[in-house]
């Protein structure tokens, strides 16, 4: 593996994290990281459906009139993302009644697109396959850890095991209710922002 | 690239790749309809199980296991709402009857009576689910619906064999927001439910959700608490319960089945 397609694979992991340094496909995270289980879903999700739509974007990048390449991105993602909605209904049907709505939303995930236009129209299949890979690990990154705070806190437990036993069921802990509310996952993402960027301070924006 | 930018490749391409978006995605959806539709069904049926107490939320039933019951303690029926009566066994096939799809067809569905439940169409046939016990009925499970805060709510309501007390509740399908609306998913909520009346001694639908905490059943058979937070919920609750056990929905069923049984 070059050095090109290494930083294609690990870049997004930390460095230019999607969420964290790119700010993208923040909408999805505020909505999905109310627990672990979900928030593995979408990863894998959003992981395929970047990977899928790199390739092949990147296939045709050479023969894409430039007048209508977003919308050929948009139709590429759009029909990946309904292919994937219909395996998750046909295989986990009871978290796809959660998941559905926000699954049908990966088309608009800004992640998704931003890879595609940015990366994948300038770069080959393999490169680009690699770019899919590590933004949706990226993404999916910050969402687990996302939503490992807010179930503990939110509902006291992790991966759906009690943790913390609640005070209503008979334990000690009274919930954070805010942490299942949207809201919650913007302070959250934003101390992760901040911690990034305070581990590395490259990141900063200088002004 | 004059060729790239040419107003007839742009169109051929354009056409090219709606042609090949379009057969992914039908192929995808032709070829999975068959277990989404089986996944549907498994789920539904393990939440008449969940309601009638013989499986616990959350845990996971395996599709034989559903099987069994329906083979041998559970017999779903088609009750006609209008009338009361129940369909003759063995007519139509009570599990493979889809409620929803009948009340959007209009050839199977009337328009409903004026209602507070949020419910528009009615279907000619509801299903019930009786969970026998040594050829004896032990409960009645019934299908509930009706407007919530963002959605429809879907649910089961079980009845005791005497028709009148409850034995459990699920909701199968909500969008009610998390965490407060949303608190009726949380069985511990559903549990509160358990022992009630849902009709008083006129044999009207008595059962509501207040605000605030109601007493143990016994004392304060019809109120159920309330979820803080939560008022459009719980009111919606109490019309979509209510609604189905009146007249309009299963009531007329009921009142046979608690004066002459199956018969």
């Amino acid at each position: 593996m070059n050095k090109h397609n290494r930083e294609a694979l690990l870049g997004p992991l930390l460095a230019n994290n999607p969420i964290g340094v790119q700010v993208l496909g923040i909408c999805s995270a505020l909505a999905v990281t109310t627990r672990i289980d979900k928030a593995l879903v979408m990863t894998a999700g959003v992981l395929v459906v970047t990977l899928l739509a790199n390739v092949a974007v990147s296939l045709v990048r050479n023969h894409t009139p430039g007048s209508i390449r977003i919308i050929v991105q948009l139709s590429i993602i759009a029909s990946l993302v309904i292919v994937f909605d219909q395996i998750l209904k046909a295989t986990l049907y009871e978290l796809s009644l959660e998941l559905s709505v926000f699954v049908g939303l990966i088309i608009t995930n800004c992640i998704v697109m931003g890879r595609a236009e940015g990366y994948a129209m300038q770069n080959p299949p393999l490169a680009s396959a690699l770019d899919g890979i590590g933004n949706g690990l990226g993404y999916g990154l910050v969402l687990v850890l996302t939503g490992f705070i807010r179930e503990l806190l939110g509902a006291g437990k992790v991966f759906g095991f009690v943790v913390l036993p609640l005070a209503k069921d008979g334990g000690w802990y009274v919930p954070n209710g805010m942490m299942l509310l949207a809201p919650s996952a913007l302070f959250i993402i934003a101390g992760l922002i901040w911690l990034l960027k305070t581990v590395k301070p490259e990141l900063q924006d200088k002004e | 690239m004059a060729k790239l930018e040419s107003p007839r490749y742009t169109f051929l391409f354009a056409t090219a790749v709606c042609v090949v978006c379009a057969l992914m995605v039908s192929v995808a959806a032709v070829s999975l309809q068959p277990r989404q539709k089986a996944s549907a069904r498994l789920y539904m049926e393990k939440n008449v199980l969940i309601a009638a107490g013989l499986a616990k939320p959350g845990q996971d039933v395996e599709i034989g296991e559903v099987e069994k019951y329906f083979e041998k303690d559970i017999k779903a029926r088609l009750v006609d709402l209008a009338t009361g009566e129940l369909l003759p066994e063995g007519k139509v096939d009570a599990r493979a009857y889809d409620q929803r799809a009948a009340r959007r067809d209009p050839g199977t569905s009337r328009a409903a009576p004026p209602n507070n439940a949020g419910i528009g169409r009615l279907p000619k046939y509801g299903v019930a689910y009786f969970v026998m016990k040594g050829g004896q009925v032990e409960q009645v499970v019934i299908a509930i619906e009706g407007l919530g805060m963002w959605g429809t709510v879907y649910g089961f309501l079980a009845l005791d064999r005497d028709g009148i007390t409850v034995r459990g509740l699920t909701y199968y399908d909500q969008k009610e927001t998390p965490g407060l609306g949303g608190e009726i998913g949380n069985p511990a909520w559903q549990a509160l439910w358990k022992g009630r009346h849902a009709y008083d001694s006129a044999g009207l639908p008595a059962i509501v959700v207040i605000k605030g905490q109601a007493g143990p059943p016994d004392k304060d058979p019809f109120r159920v608490d309330g979820m803080s937070g939560a008022t459009i919920t719980s009111n919606a609750i109490t019309r979509l319960t209510r609604f189905w056990l009146s007249d309009d929905g299963y009531g007329k069923f009921l009142k046979r089945f608690r004066e002459k049984g199956l018969a």
